[in-house]
């Protein structure tokens, strides 16, 4: 099947736009989560729309799978190829198409990364809000895939707060365009967060946000953990809403340490980043009250001007890769807990990482409770995987039993799947497939994410014949 | 390159590599092409097929060799990995296990057997017109000749160096000085420059008779020729009788830096970049205005490769009257990269265009370039691009501040 369909492939995109080599294809089994690979069938680098609806059709015809990928920097696994089916490669489409600042909007394609947006705006006052971590990197189509957050969420929302329109090419090879403004269902709001399952995007516009008149960032010390959790509840019970309060414990300061001597205070065993913004008077008004609540850390920084905020983000921005310094392998985690579970919850894993003998470093951001655990482990070591493994698991469930998430930011992918049917119901379950039918009828676009299993909605490669099963039990039409 | 013959990449160095891709954007191939396969992320993973027992396929080899070296990813990498090691290893392999099709061996084999030689250089110096004479036959029989003889820069008159320059002044230091193949060829006028400005911040400057430093074998995985290079620039320098070897080629200094692992020994003086020194060392000398605009250029083996990059903008910019300007996208490379503009001449045209179209935004009289290299392909891109500039090394913009003089024409 994939053979006949990479001869279409072929007759359809340029020579150099359809990978086949076997070494070639296996520089894309994996995206920024390695513990899951699979050599594509095939890679395609379309560079336009025309050409992405046109290898979908092509699947559609042949009943073969597609996966949508951006940069690869994702962290579930939500670009993981499929060997019986066609990874589309978004990098090569990222020209920013128009750049509307009177309406503070911007089209772009989809492979334009997440900071090239706000640097072909800055100069005029303007950025693009959402701030994921890799976002010198990662890729607008993979954000809008991912619903990707930052840590300026907590003031400023994630993607899809950002994003005013996408084109998409749906799963049966249509172009449509999504967007905010149509009446009736909020189809792009279904769309965004939807980890590739409902289409891909192939244009996206975003909202562009002004540059705030002031900010101000404050690096605050403290001895434990524990203080700087009762900090961060202290800030929001105080009514200030942040631009971001980032966290970070002893471990993943040694780890950015190591990597971009990021020269936090030493001996802290939790640092804080707060950041303020807004108008001035507003945020010295903030800023006042902020050094009182943070009176209890041993050291304070102020960060006044961009060179110095730099340096303290600096440390935070690297920590994931940085922690490479600190341990041959490592878990990235993501999970969510109500603030006010925080010392709780961190006491937990504490106590996981103990029992298992694995170390885990904690980033997180603190203000909206999205934990980023980092489960290190020597991938030489026979059984230490697994146990890395366990203690990632582990993790999740106790997000879960104190009323969180299995994800904040990083998408269930395949990582998660199996997750999900303990954080929802059976029937969730199903009406979440009711809606990825509605787009996906023949589970052929990024199957095998999101959904643990693959019962309801042909997440089995292949050309489904007869009634569809939510048809056949009346739970869903198709028209 | 501190392997034995047989070995390729170490495992352990790409292990280093967690797939975060914060290397993807830095890459110049990944930024030409945005493929995995061209970035170092993809690389990496290419290198570990080959540990694993793939052998080196020529859609491999063809990967590797379009890694110019630049390191701009081992500056961007927040997990340390020590990607200038391994693509060294890793073109050391490319060499022993890749069979090149006889005209790329041909072409090859010319260069490394031109380059490293100031003597057989010379017959390039657009002064005996060979080259430019020959321009057409050369491109017509191979890409990479025909650039190779485009790239030749106009070239002033010879000046023989003393081997020794006397300090001006109270004497601080003294040094040797590298005087390089491309740079004593092609740029006589930035060495005359370098001993003049060291001389007069109190320098005794010695300059040993001098072969090639083995830089441009060294970034082409041509191991042999680079230790026996290497041994015999360690030994003139040793002769010589100093402790620092000042170096005012960026592509040279970074390799020379790197000697311990090269030869499995730490040679008895230290390297160190001309910039990096001047810094250390501290102004003696009157600086005299130079009202002008500049822009500087990073070298990749400069930035990247030994992290200079504050050095050479703080000298610059402690020249009165003297405003400089910052060229866009400053980290990416030109496209020279040591020997990359003669074998990958197509890629190194883009990222030349590239890097000619930044330098003009900046809309600056100057621009300083810190690496022969570098000055060759950019003159050439802007040449192209209609958009002629003058260049100069930071030796000549100090040498002109310092003697109170307008910098020359020939710059």
């Amino acid at each position: 099947m994939l053979d006949s369909l990479t001869a279409a492939l072929r007759e359809l995109l340029p020579h150099d736009a359809v990978i086949t080599d076997p070494v070639r294809l296996r520089t894309y089994e994996c995206d920024g989560l390695t513990y899951h690979r699979a050599t594509p069938g095939v890679v395609v680098l379309p560079e336009s729309a025309e050409q992405i609806a046109g290898v979908v059709r092509l699947c559609n015809e042949t009943g073969v799978p597609f996966v949508a990928r951006g940069s690869g920097t994702g962290l579930s696994g939500g670009a993981l190829p499929r060997e019986d089916g066609v990874l589309i490669v978004t990098s090569k489409m990222r020209r920013i198409l128009e750049i509307d600042l009177p309406n503070r909007r911007a089209v772009v394609e989809p492979g334009v990364t997440n900071l090239a947006i706000t640097e072909a705006v800055r100069d005029q006052g303007f950025y693009y809000a959402p701030d994921p971590s890799s976002q010198q990197v990662c890729s607008i189509g993979g954000n809008v895939a991912e619903n990707s957050g930052g840590a300026h969420c907590l003031k400023h929302g994630f993607t899809v707060n950002h994003v005013e329109a996408c084109e998409v090419v749906t799963p049966d090879g249509d172009i449509v365009v999504l967007d905010r403004m149509d009446p009736g269902y909020d189809l792009l709001g279904a769309f965004v967060g939807s980890e590739g399952t409902l289409g891909v995007a192939t244009k996206v516009t975003v909202r562009l946000t002004r540059v705030p008149e002031a900010v101000t960032t404050v690096l605050a010390a403290y001895g434990t953990i524990e203080q700087g959790g009762e900090a961060v509840s202290a800030i929001i019970a105080a009514g200030i809403v942040p631009a971001a309060i980032e966290m970070m414990d002893a471990l993943s300061i040694e780890a950015a340490e190591a990597a971009v001597r990021c020269a936090y205070p030493s001996g802290a065993g939790a640092v804080l980043i707060v950041e303020l913004d807004g108008p001035r008077a507003e945020v010295a008004r903030q800023f006042a009250r902020l050094l009182e609540i943070c009176s209890g850390a041993f050291e304070l920084r102020v960060a006044d001007d961009p060179a110095e905020r730099a340096a303290i983000w600096k440390g935070r921005k690297s920590a994931f890769a940085a922690v490479g310094r600190i341990s041959p392998a490592y878990i990235v985690q993501d999970g969510v807990v109500p603030r006010t579970s925080l010392p709780q919850v961190l006491a937990a894993i504490d106590g996981l990482s103990r029992e298992h003998g694995i170390r885990v470093a904690n980033v997180f951001h603190a203000g909206d409770g999205n934990l980023h655990p980092l489960v290190l482990f020597d991938d030489a070591e026979p059984g230490a995987g697994e146990r890395a493994e366990a203690v990632s698991g582990a993790i999740l469930d106790l997000c879960i039993r104190h009323g969180g998430s299995i994800t904040g930011e990083h998408g269930v992918g395949v990582d998660k799947a199996k997750h999900m049917p303990r954080m929802f119901s059976a029937d969730d379950l199903d009406t979440m497939q009711l809606v990825r039918c509605a787009f996906d009828p023949r589970g052929l676009s990024n199957p095998g994410k999101v959904f643990p299993t693959p019962r309801l909605c042909g997440e089995v490669p292949g050309v489904r014949r007869g009634v569809h099963p939510l048809v056949e039990s009346g739970k869903a039409e198709q028209f | 390159m501190t392997g034995g013959p047989g070995t390729g990449p170490d495992p352990k160095l790409i292990g280093d590599c967690v797939h975060c891709g914060f290397c993807l954007p830095t890459c110049p191939t990944y930024v030409l092409w945005g493929e995995e396969m061209d970035s170092p992320r993809g690389r990496i993973h290419l290198m570990g097929q080959h540990v694993e027992g793939t052998p080196i396929t020529p859609e491999m080899a063809g990967h590797f060799d379009a890694c110019l070296g630049c390191m701009a990813c081992v500056t961007a990498c927040p997990s340390g990995v020590r990607y200038d090691r391994l693509i060294e290893q890793t073109r050391v392999a490319v060499e022993r296990e890749h069979e090149r099709d006889p005209q790329e061996r041909a072409v090859r084999g010319l260069v490394f057997s031109l380059f490293p030689y100031p003597s057989r250089l010379r017959l390039l110096r657009p002064g005996t017109g060979l080259a430019r004479q020959m321009a057409g036959f050369l491109g017509r029989a191979h890409p990479s000749l025909g650039a190779m003889a485009a790239l030749a820069p106009r070239v002033p008159r010879r000046q023989r160096l003393p081997r020794l320059v006397r300090a001006r002044g109270e004497r601080r230091a003294v040094v040797g000085m590298l005087t390089g193949c491309v740079q004593r060829e092609f740029f006589p006028q930035v060495n005359a420059a370098t001993a003049r400005v060291l001389a007069l911040e109190g320098c005794d400057v010695v300059i040993p008779r001098q072969g090639c430093c083995g830089a441009l074998s060294v970034h082409s995985g041509r191991e042999d020729q680079a230790r026996r290079l290497a041994r015999r620039t360690v030994r003139t320098f040793e002769r010589a009788g100093v402790d620092t070897v000042v170096v005012n080629a960026a592509g040279c200094g970074s390799s020379m830096k790197e000697y311990a692992d090269l030869l499995g020994k730490r040679p008895v003086f230290r390297v160190v970049d001309l910039s990096e020194f001047l810094a250390e060392l501290g102004p003696a000398a009157e600086r005299h205005p130079l009202p002008m605009t500049v822009a500087y250029h990073d070298a990749c083996h400069l930035a990247h490769a030994q992290g200079v990059r504050a050095q050479p903008r703080a000298l610059l910019g402690a020249i009165p009257g003297l405003e400089l300007r910052e060229v866009p996208e400053s980290a990416i490379c030109c496209g020279s990269a040591g020997t990359y503009n003669i074998f990958q001449p197509e890629a190194a045209r883009d990222l030349g265009d590239r890097k000619a179209a930044a330098v003009a935004a900046t809309g600056a009289e100057l621009l300083v370039s810190a690496n022969p290299g570098c000055t060759m392909q950019i003159s050439a891109a802007m040449r192209r691009a209609g958009r002629e500039i003058r260049v100069a090394h930071v030796a000549e913009v100090l040498d002109a501040s310092l003697r109170g003089v307008s910098l020359g024409r020939d710059a």
